[in-house]
């Protein structure tokens, strides 16, 4: 799959304000007045930064308010109406902190569940589909809701809790590549189904519909850089989960923290990377390519 | 909304011969001629006679090499458009409603109004027939030529896909594929027709044929031995410039 930047962006940034938003929700730190005012702005900033950029790669973004219809079916239509609604209800917990130095407690318990329900939401986008073995699993709705929590644990400084989900994450990414790199082979969808003629014999692409490339091998078939996975994921795990945790059990300074946050967000970015770059459709077969 | 509408009794689609196809792209032309001037946004090329041209087309042909265990290996063409899917996964995951299947033909269409062009449709479908256009920056997609089948206005032999009217082999058929008494479902019957995909669930409306097996040559040795090569151990005089060639300095051996 292609991997757009303004999607990788929008999974990345999002996804940590939304874990932010959560943890504030929840009450694991409560700040008042001007602190308060700092914290939901950070939050807002890399939440609502997220979902402007994700609306860059829409063909017709002026129309996005009819996105919010289709909820009975669609995932995305569901995420738009799920962040509409945890970031009102976290306006309204995190007015009543700076202007009023009141804790809303259940808005702020409903505003913080609703924030992982779009990162639910948005990793169900992914792992619905059943044209990209890769995330049709359920390890895609576990990494990212792990990554949020962790992401924002990290960010509002708890220190124990971010290392362990850190650490958690580390893990649960290693085992969801591992799994993912059989799972095209073993989805049953090949050139011989694809085609419908496998009972002649041995299928192979012989001639493209065009001399030219077109919109589905630019969107789904996507070779460069896979060469570099490998590295890649090291890197990934280094800088996402390894050296963030490493730098958290030092002596606490606020230099350390903020180098842990970004590396991690380095390592995020680069991890958002390989799940795009490294998912094949199984559209890319008719061509031939993966 | 793009929730399913119950399978309808009339299924609108096409079947595809590729025992027929020789593989000319008229189909092609004759799609993306007619669905550039009728309805929708035009299908638009970027570059089209620069380096790397590129652009929208609802029908494409793949050709594709099948070797058999024995034997020779075949060529065979292969025309890909929406297959109209009964479960068309590409219209539940569309957030606008602007994908939709008609329930009173099961024809798959787009409201381009609506259209936000965030290609989850074309992401969610497995066939590759979706195609956002770059310039419209909407969804496009074959309409099985909705404005020509209904079209009272055109001859009665043109109420038919552009694709299927113009196709010079016949390799193309149009019709009700929920009805089993139609000519496309009695061809289907006839012929073994089968879907695309079928583990990807998404029940095709549109079906294919196979290629018919090839024919056994059958195996004339009368002229044969006076066609055999020439022995490589030749006697006579054959046998006699092969030594004779092979002594000379730098002969073959």
């Amino acid at each position: 799959m292609h991997p757009a930047s303004s999607v990788i962006i929008f999974n990345t940034f999002s996804g940590l304000g939304f874990g932010l938003l959560f943890w504030l929700g929840m009450g694991a730190l409560v700040p008042t007045g001007m602190s308060a005012f700092i914290w939901f702005a950070i939050a807002y900033l890399l939440a609502v930064g997220g979902l402007i950029a994700s609306t860059f790669h829409l063909g017709h973004p002026e129309r996005a308010i009819k996105a919010f219809s289709q909820w009975k079916t669609s995932w995305l239509s569901r995420e738009g109406i799920c962040a509409v609604f945890a970031l009102l209800a976290m306006a309204l917990y995190g007015a009543g902190l700076v202007f009023a130095e009141t804790r809303l407690g259940l808005i702020g318990f409903i505003g913080g569940i609703a924030s992982l329900g779009v990162v639910f939401t948005t990793s169900m986008i992914y792992a619905q589909m059943k044209t990209v073995p890769r995330w049709r699993h359920w390890t895609t709705p576990a990494m990212y809701m792990l990554l949020s929590v962790g992401g924002g644990a990290l960010l509002s400084g708890q220190v124990r809790i971010a290392a362990v989900l850190l650490i958690a994450g580390g893990i649960l990414q290693i085992f969801a590549w591992a799994s993912g790199d059989t799972r095209f082979k073993t989805s049953g969808t090949n050139m011989e189904t694809a085609t419908g003629l496998g009972h002649i014999g041995k299928v192979r692409a012989f001639e493209p519909p065009h001399t030219g490339t077109n919109y589905l091998m630019r969107e789904f078939i996507h070779q460069v850089g896979r060469k570099h996975a490998d590295q890649l994921r090291i890197i990934t795990i280094g800088l996402a989960f390894v050296l963030p945790v490493v730098l958290l059990l030092l002596p606490f300074s606020h230099m350390l923290a903020a180098l842990a946050v970004l590396c991690h967000i380095a390592g995020v970015l680069t991890l958002r990377w390989l799940f795009f770059a490294q998912a094949e459709h199984v559209v890319g077969l008719y061509y031939g390519k993966r | 909304m793009t929730q399913l509408p119950p399978p309808s009794a009339k299924k609108l689609g096409l079947v595809i011969d590729l025992d027929t196809c020789v593989g000319c792209h008229a189909c092609v032309v004759s799609c993306k001629g007619w669905n550039t001037e009728n309805y929708g946004a035009p299908l638009s090329d970027q570059e089209a006679y620069g380096a790397n041209p590129s652009g929208t087309f609802l029908n494409r042909v793949h050709s594709f090499e099948v070797q058999p265990d024995q034997g020779e290996a075949q060529l065979i063409h292969f025309p890909k458009s929406c297959l109209h899917c009964e479960d068309a996964p590409c219209v539940t995951v569309c957030p606008t409603g602007a994908s939709y299947k008609r329930a009173e033909d099961g024809i798959v269409l787009v409201n381009e109004s609506d259209c936000i062009g965030c290609g989850l449709c074309a992401w969610a479908c497995p066939y590759g027939a979706r195609e956002l256009d770059a310039k419209e920056g909407v969804m496009k997609k074959c309409t099985l030529c909705v404005d020509r089948i209904y079209n009272e206005n055109l001859p009665e032999e043109d109420r038919q896909p552009a694709c299927v009217r113009t196709c010079p082999a016949g390799a193309r058929h149009f019709g009700d594929l929920g009805d089993a008494d139609s000519d496309v479902s009695k061809l289907v019957a006839e012929r073994g027709g089968f879907d695309l995909m079928p583990e990807q669930g998404t029940k095709p409306v549109n079906k294919y044929l196979p290629p018919r097996p090839k024919d056994e040559m059958p195996e004339f040795d009368i002229l044969a031995p006076y066609l055999e090569p020439i022995a490589s151990d030749g006697k006579g005089f054959v046998g006699w410039l092969d030594k004779a060639l092979s002594s000379l300095p730098g002969g073959a051996k």
